[in-house]
């Protein structure tokens, strides 16, 4: 699905990755981790075409993702479900909007996907708080929503940066339940991380594999999780 | 442009519509400068219809004849009448002379003393019609010469010192258009520049766009929608206000001339309502111009 091969990335100063080569197969749940400022946002934007690689290749859905130009980008940001770090609301739309929008910016008429939009508040939690603005939510129901937004287009691949950032331990069982179970429905799903308990308690619901970043370098995490 | 964006940027789409916040300084501008620049549109095509008209009516009585009266005795009428038309002849910048016969100046002067005058006993002039060639003659030396030879003939030609006015006329007329090509530029760069300026204001919006999947055509659109409804609202309202000013102007008389004659008649005043057709097509131009740089730079 998505492939970094032997893939390095500075943004001007010294090399933050190097030699980085990953594979994201199909129906397959991968963790990420690694020391804050190690590189994993950055990782995961070279997954999505956010970044383009200084050296080496990025491949999606057999493309390569360098040789896009920016309206095949918009169609890959379709088939690729982001959850930003930092969310990346419309702080003038609503909830519900901010959830729909991309539909509504794919052209889909949101008031006939009405049912769609109503079970995946539901899903996530947060039918209460549909009409809320983004402002007003707490952290915990931010990263909801913003599971909610990545999801809309059944994407089949679903990446998350941080998505237990803020929220208490409870409420990051209930968000890794809920990528559990999107990895469960076959979505392939990469989650970045520095929280090794959530990760030692998705162990126990899938088969997740851990990456970790360390001195530039993408290695396998052993047992030792 | 295909059907579909077209009947979008017509119609719009209450949802695309929201994903750009609306933006106070740059549409109260946009709405703003179409307002006064249809405004002043109006009233430099007003300018340019009564400069026009007012050009043509004159060249027309310019294009008439001038007249030569022989005040003569009515024994030497004949034989000076014979010698001025000879002159005429050989005047160069004459196109024709021809003296009206007796029943012409019988109807000419009709309406003053009644259809019975008796024309033989009273010493009415011989008129000679002058018809001007291209170019014209020299009025002076023609004098001159008709003083020595044909001391009763005088030559009428006052409506020549219109010549300067006719193009006076046309230059204004020129100069209305000139000031209709201005207002659509200045129109098209103070659109431009709000353009930019929401465009910048947006930028967050429009990064948060791309990240969820939208096309750059798709975020060009919601820009230039709003924009070119806006110039198309100002404008509406700045012919409106334009025309009643125009209307309110006392009606024309052909004695008033320039001044009276500065409105719309009959159906030119169905021209200004081109104005906010323009002024949205302008405002689609300069949007999608400004639009399209952008994003292409945020790119
Ligand atoms: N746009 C940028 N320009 C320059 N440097 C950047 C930029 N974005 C990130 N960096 C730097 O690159 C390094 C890696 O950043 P990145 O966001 O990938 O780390 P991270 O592993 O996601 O950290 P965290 O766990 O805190 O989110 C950091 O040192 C950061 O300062
Ligand atoms: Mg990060």
């Amino acid at each position: 699905m998505i492939e970094l091969d032997n893939v390095g990335y500075n943004y001007g100063g010294g090399e933050l990755l190097s030699n980085v080569s990953v594979k994201l197969a199909p129906g397959s749940f991968h963790f990420l981790t690694g020391p804050s400022g190690a590189g994993k946002t950055t990782l995961l934007k070279l997954c999505y075409g956010a970044l383009t690689p200084t050296s080496g290749r990025a491949r999606a859905f057999n493309m390569d993702i360098n040789g896009l130009d920016r309206d095949q980008m918009a169609f890959l940001r379709r088939r690729v479900g982001v959850v930003h770090q930092d969310c990346r609301f419309l702080d003038h739309l609503s909830v519900l909007e901010n959830i729909a929008l991309p539909l509504t910016v794919s052209g889909r008429d949101i008031t006939q996907e009405e049912a769609n939009l109503r079970e995946l508040l539901t899903w996530v939690g947060l039918s209460e708080r549909a009409h809320a603005t983004p402002p007003e939510l707490s952290g915990g129901e931010r990263q909801r929503a913003a599971l909610a937004r990545s999801v809309i287009l059944s994407p089949d691949v679903i990446i998350a940066d941080e998505p237990t950032g803020n929220v208490d331990w409870e409420m990051s069982q209930r968000l890794l339940q809920l990528l559990v179970e999107l990895n469960h429905m076959g979505k392939t799903v990469l989650v970045a991380t520095h929280d090794l308990s959530l990760i030692r308690a998705a162990k126990k619901q899938v088969q997740a594999r851990v990456l970790r970043i360390s001195n530039r370098q993408l290695q396998q995490a052993g047992a030792d999780l | 442009m295909s059907l579909s964006r077209l009947r979008n940027l017509i119609i719009g789409d209450a949802q695309a519509d929201r994903v750009v916040p609306p933006s106070g300084f740059t549409a109260q501008l946009t709405l703003f400068v179409s307002g006064a620049m249809a405004f002043l549109a109006v009233f430099a095509l007003a300018l340019s219809l009564a400069s026009g008209r007012l050009a043509d009516r004159w060249a027309d009585e310019l294009a008439r004849a001038a007249t030569l009266r022989i005040n003569a005795p009515a024994e030497q009428r004949a034989a000076q009448t014979e010698a001025a038309l000879a002159i005429l002849d050989q005047t160069p910048g004459v196109a024709s002379a021809r003296a009206l016969s007796r029943e012409e100046q019988a109807a000419l002067l009709a309406p003053w003393f009644g259809a019975e005058l008796p024309l033989d006993n009273l010493p009415v002039p011989q008129l000679i019609e002058v018809i001007e060639g291209e170019p014209g003659y020299d009025a002076t030396g023609l004098r001159l010469r008709l003083q020595a030879e044909v001391p009763g003939a005088i030559l009428d030609d006052h409506t020549r010192w219109r010549a300067p006015l006719v193009d006076a006329a046309q230059a204004l007329r020129r100069l209305a258009w000139v000031s209709i090509l201005l207002i659509g530029g200045a129109t098209a760069a103070m659109i431009t520049l709000a353009a930019n300026a929401a465009l910048a204001a947006n930028a967050q919006v429009i990064e948060v766009l791309r990240l969820v999947g939208a096309l750059d055509s798709y975020i060009a659109q919601a820009f230039i929608r709003r924009f070119t409804l806006r110039a198309l609202v100002g404008a509406s309202v700045g012919i409106v206000l334009g025309m009643v000013g125009v209307w309110l102007m006392p009606e024309a008389s052909r004695e008033g001339g320039f001044l009276t004659g500065l409105g719309f008649q009959g159906w030119t005043w169905l021209l200004p309502l081109l104005i906010p057709l323009l002024g949205a097509i302008v405002a689609f131009a300069a949007t999608t111009r400004a639009a399209n740089k952008r994003l292409g730079d945020l790119a």
